[in-house]
C-alpha cells in the first residue's frame, strides 16, 4: 500500500510541471495589457513602456518563464498590480475560507444525497424515488445565486434565524487564532465555543446553498450505481444466503456502489471550489473565487496565475486522494499499480 | 415415498411483466425432492429451470410475480410466508449455488468474511469464532492452505476455487435442501467432475436434498436419482433417472435424449430438436406448449393437459406419450 502511494505521488509530478507551464502561457495569452492598465488611462506611452520594463514584461517569454519558475521555487507568486499585496499571502488567507465553505457544502449534500440515492434505488418507482428525481432536478436547475438569495430572504430577512450574510464572522466576533485557517476547526482547537457557533451560523446558509446545488450529481450517481449493484450476481447470492437486508444493502451493495460515487464527489468538489464565486458574492464571503474574478477583470495576471495554479495543484491532490480511497475500498485497484 | 419430502413444489406459476406483455414463465410446475435425494431439473435455455429456483428462494427479479402455487419446506410455505420468515430460512434451511461463481461472490470482500457473514446470521456462531469456523469450512470444501485463502478476494482465485467458496457459503448452516443452478457452467471439465463429487459427498454427509439444475443431460444422468424435464415453463415428465433414459415417454424427453452428444457419434449424426421455444407472451398458447414442435401431435393436444398428480413415480404430461 505504501509503495503504491509513493508511485501515485511520483505520477503527479509530470502533471504539476504541465500545470506550471500551462498557467504561465494562459495568463500571458489573456487579452488586455497589464502595463497600460497599471499606468492608468492618462499615462503617456513612455510611462507605459517604463512600467512594462519594471514589470519585466518587455523580456522575451522564455526569460519571463525562467523568472516565474525561480520565483515560484521561492514560494513567490508575484504581487497584485492593483493592491500591491503579495499573491501567495492573499491566497493563503482566502483559500481556507473557500475550502471550509466548499467542504461543509459537500458534507451537507452528501448527508442528503447518499441516503436519498440509496433509498430511491432500493425502492424504484416509489414515492421516495420520485422525490429523489424532483429534488435532483430542482437542485441542478436553480442557479446558486438564486438559491442563496432565497435562503437569505427567508432565513435572515423574514425569519431572522440566520445572521446577516456578511462574511465568515459577524462584525462583533473576532476570528480564532490561525492554525488551519478553518474557523470551525481553529475555534474548536482553542476551545472557543462562542466563535465556533458564530462561524457555524455564518456558514450554514452558504453551505446549504452549495449543498443543494451539488446534490443532483451525487444523488443521481448513488441511485444509478446502487441500482446496478443491486441487480448484480453477488447481491443475489447475498439475498439467497438470507443475509439481513441491512447487510445486503449496506455491506454488500453500498460498498461496491461507492466507487463511482467517490469519483463524482471528486469532480463535484473541484467544480464547487472554482465555481462558488457567485455564492461568495451573495454572502460577502472572503473566498478565493471572488478574488480571482476581480483580478481577472483588472487584467491583473499575477493573482490569476496564482489562482489557476492553486486550483490545479488542489485538483491534482484531490485526484491523488481519490486514487488512495479507491485503493482502500477496492482491493482490485491495489494490484495494477 | 411415505416420509414428507424435504421440499415440495406444487402448482407453481410465475408471470413476468415486460414491455412486450406478460410472460407466463412457469405454469403449474410441481415436483418434490426427498431427504438425501438428488433431483435434476433439465431443459433447454429459457425453459424456466432457474426461474423455478428463484421463485422458491424468493429472489425473483422485481418484475416477476408468483401467481399461484406453494413451496413447502418442512411446515413452511415459502411462497406464502412473510419476507422476514423467508429470509430467516434462506441460507439456513435452503441454500443455493449459482453459475458463474466468479461474479456470484462479492468482489471487494474477502471470502473468509463472506462465509463468516452467513455463519453469524444463521449458525449461532459467536463473532470471535466466525473467522476460525470460516477457515474450517474452506478446509471442508477442499481448499488447500485455507487459513491464508480466507483472506483472499474472489479475483485472486480460480473459477473452481470460487465455486468451492460458494459451496462453503451455501453449506455453512448445514441446510436441508440445496439448489445448485448450473454449478459447473464456466468451469473446465475436470473441475466440473471435482465440484460435482464435492457437492455429492457433502450432501451425503449432511443428509441434504439436492436440486440440481442443468441443461447437460449426461451430467444429470450421472448424478441424479430422479429427473424433472421442463419445457417452456411446464414440467413435461418426471421419472427416476434409469427409467427416464430407458423409457422416455414424453416426445420432448425422447428428442432431448436423442440430441445429447456422445463420443461415438460424429457431428452429422447429432440430432437437433426442430423448432424453438414458443413465445411465452402469446395469449393463444396451446395447452401443451410443446404441441407446435411435436411430431406426435393429435387433436387431443388442443384440450387441457392431463392433470399431473404431484409425485408418483413416472409422470408424463402428454396425451400421446411414447410407450
Amino acid at each position: 500500500m505504501l509503495t503504491l502511494m509513493l508511485k501515485r505521488l511520483a505520477m503527479t509530478i509530470p502533471s504539476l510541471i504541465g500545470v506550471v507551464i500551462v498557467t504561465f502561457l494562459l495568463t500571458r495569452a489573456l487579452p488586455g495589457d497589464p502595463a497600460a492598465y497599471f499606468a492608468g488611462p492618462a499615462a503617456s506611452p513612455e510611462a507605459i513602456e517604463q512600467i512594462r520594463a519594471s514589470l519585466g514584461l518587455d523580456q522575451p517569454l522564455p526569460v519571463q518563464f525562467v523568472h516565474y519558475v525561480i520565483d515560484l521555487a521561492h514560494g513567490d507568486l508575484g504581487s497584485s498590480l492593483t493592491t500591491g499585496q503579495p499573491v501567495a499571502a492573499e491566497i493563503a488567507a482566502r483559500l481556507p475560507a473557500s475550502a471550509e465553505l466548499t467542504l461543509l457544502g459537500l458534507i451537507v449534500s452528501m448527508a442528503i444525497a447518499v441516503p436519498l440515492g440509496i433509498l430511491a434505488a432500493t425502492r424504484p418507482g416509489s414515492a421516495i424515488d420520485h422525490a429523489c428525481r424532483i429534488v435532483t432536478t430542482a437542485g441542478v436547475s436553480l442557479p446558486v445565486f438564486f438559491t442563496g438569495l432565497i435562503l437569505v430572504y427567508v432565513f435572515y430577512y423574514l425569519l431572522g434565524w440566520a445572521p446577516a450574510p456578511l462574511g465568515r464572522l459577524g462584525i462583533f466576533d473576532s476570528p480564532p487564532p490561525t492554525i488551519t485557517g478553518f474557523y470551525l476547526i481553529d475555534s474548536l482547537l482553542t476551545g472557543d465555543g462562542t466563535t465556533f457557533m458564530a462561524s457555524l451560523k455564518q456558514l450554514a446558509l452558504p453551505a446549504i446553498t452549495l449543498g443543494l446545488f451539488a446534490l443532483a450529481p451525487i444523488a443521481r450517481m448513488t441511485r444509478a450505481s446502487m441500482l446496478a449493484v443491486l441487480s448484480s450476481d453477488f447481491v443475489r447470492t447475498a439475498r439467497a444466503c438470507g443475509l439481513a437486508s441491512y447487510t445486503v444493502v449496506v455491506t454488500y451493495a453500498f460498498r461496491n456502489a461507492m466507487l463511482p460515487v467517490i469519483t463524482t464527489l471528486g469532480m463535484v468538489f473541484s467544480f464547487l471550489l472554482g465555481a462558488n464565486v457567485l455564492v461568495e458574492k451573495v454572502f460577502a464571503w472572503p473566498g478565493i473565487g471572488s478574488f480571482a474574478v476581480e483580478a481577472l477583470i483588472a487584467s491583473d495576471f499575477a493573482p490569476v496565475q496564482g489562482f489557476v495554479l492553486t486550483m490545479a495543484v488542489l485538483y491534482v491532490a484531490l485526484n491523488l486522494a481519490i486514487d488512495m480511497l479507491y485503493g482502500l475500498i477496492d482491493p482490485r485497484t491495489r494490484m495494477d499499480a | 415415498m411415505t416420509a414428507a419430502p424435504a421440499l415440495l413444489v406444487e402448482d407453481l406459476s410465475v408471470a413476468f411483466r415486460t414491455r412486450g406483455g406478460v410472460v407466463q414463465a412457469l405454469e403449474h410446475v410441481s415436483f418434490a425432492v426427498q431427504k438425501g435425494e438428488t433431483l435434476a431439473i433439465v431443459g433447454e435455455s429459457g425453459s424456466g429451470k432457474s426461474v423455478t429456483a428463484y421463485a422458491v428462494m424468493g429472489i425473483l427479479d422485481p418484475a416477476g410475480r408468483v401467481t399461484a402455487g406453494r413451496a413447502m419446506l418442512g411446515g413452511l410455505d415459502l411462497l406464502a410466508a412473510s419476507a422476514d420468515q423467508v429470509a430467516a430460512v434462506r441460507g439456513r434451511e435452503i441454500a443455493m449455488i449459482f453459475q458463474n461463481p466468479r461474479t456470484a461472490l462479492n468482489p471487494i470482500r474477502t471470502v473468509g468474511k463472506q462465509i463468516a457473514d452467513v455463519l453469524l446470521r444463521h449458525a449461532n456462531v459467536p463473532r470471535r469464532e466466525a473467522p476460525g469456523r470460516a477457515v474450517d469450512l474452506l478446509r471442508a470444501v477442499g481448499i488447500t492452505d485455507p487459513a491464508r485463502r480466507a483472506d483472499a478476494y474472489p479475483f485472486e482465485m480460480s473459477g473452481g476455487m470460487c465455486q468451492r467458496v460458494m459451496i462453503a457459503i451455501a453449506l455453512a448452516a448445514r441446510p436441508s435442501v440445496l439448489i445448485a443452478d448450473e454449478p459447473t457452467t464456466g468451469l473446465d471439465v475436470t473441475t466440473q467432475a471435482v465440484i460435482m463429487d464435492l457437492i455429492g459427498d457433502l450432501a451425503r454427509d449432511i443428509g441434504m436434498a439436492t436440486i440440481f439444475i442443468t441443461h447437460d443431460l449426461a451430467l444429470a444422468a450421472q448424478r441424479a436419482d430422479r429427473i424433472v424435464v421442463m419445457h417452456a415453463g411446464h414440467v413435461v415428465e418426471t421419472a427416476p433417472t434409469a427409467e427416464l433414459f430407458a423409457r422416455p415417454r414424453h416426445p420432448y424427453t425422447a428428442e432431448l435424449i436423442a440430441a445429447t452428444p456422445d463420443a461415438a457419434a460424429n457431428l452429422s449424426e447429432l440430432a437437433s430438436i426442430p423448432g424453438a421455444l414458443p413465445d411465452l407472451r402469446r395469449s393463444d398458447l396451446p395447452p401443451c406448449r410443446y404441441a407446435e414442435r411435436c411430431p406426435r401431435r393429435q387433436t387431443d393436444c388442443d384440450v387441457a393437459l392431463p392433470a399431473a398428480p404431484a409425485i408418483p413415480e413416472h409422470v408424463v404430461a402428454c396425451w400421446n406419450p411414447l410407450s
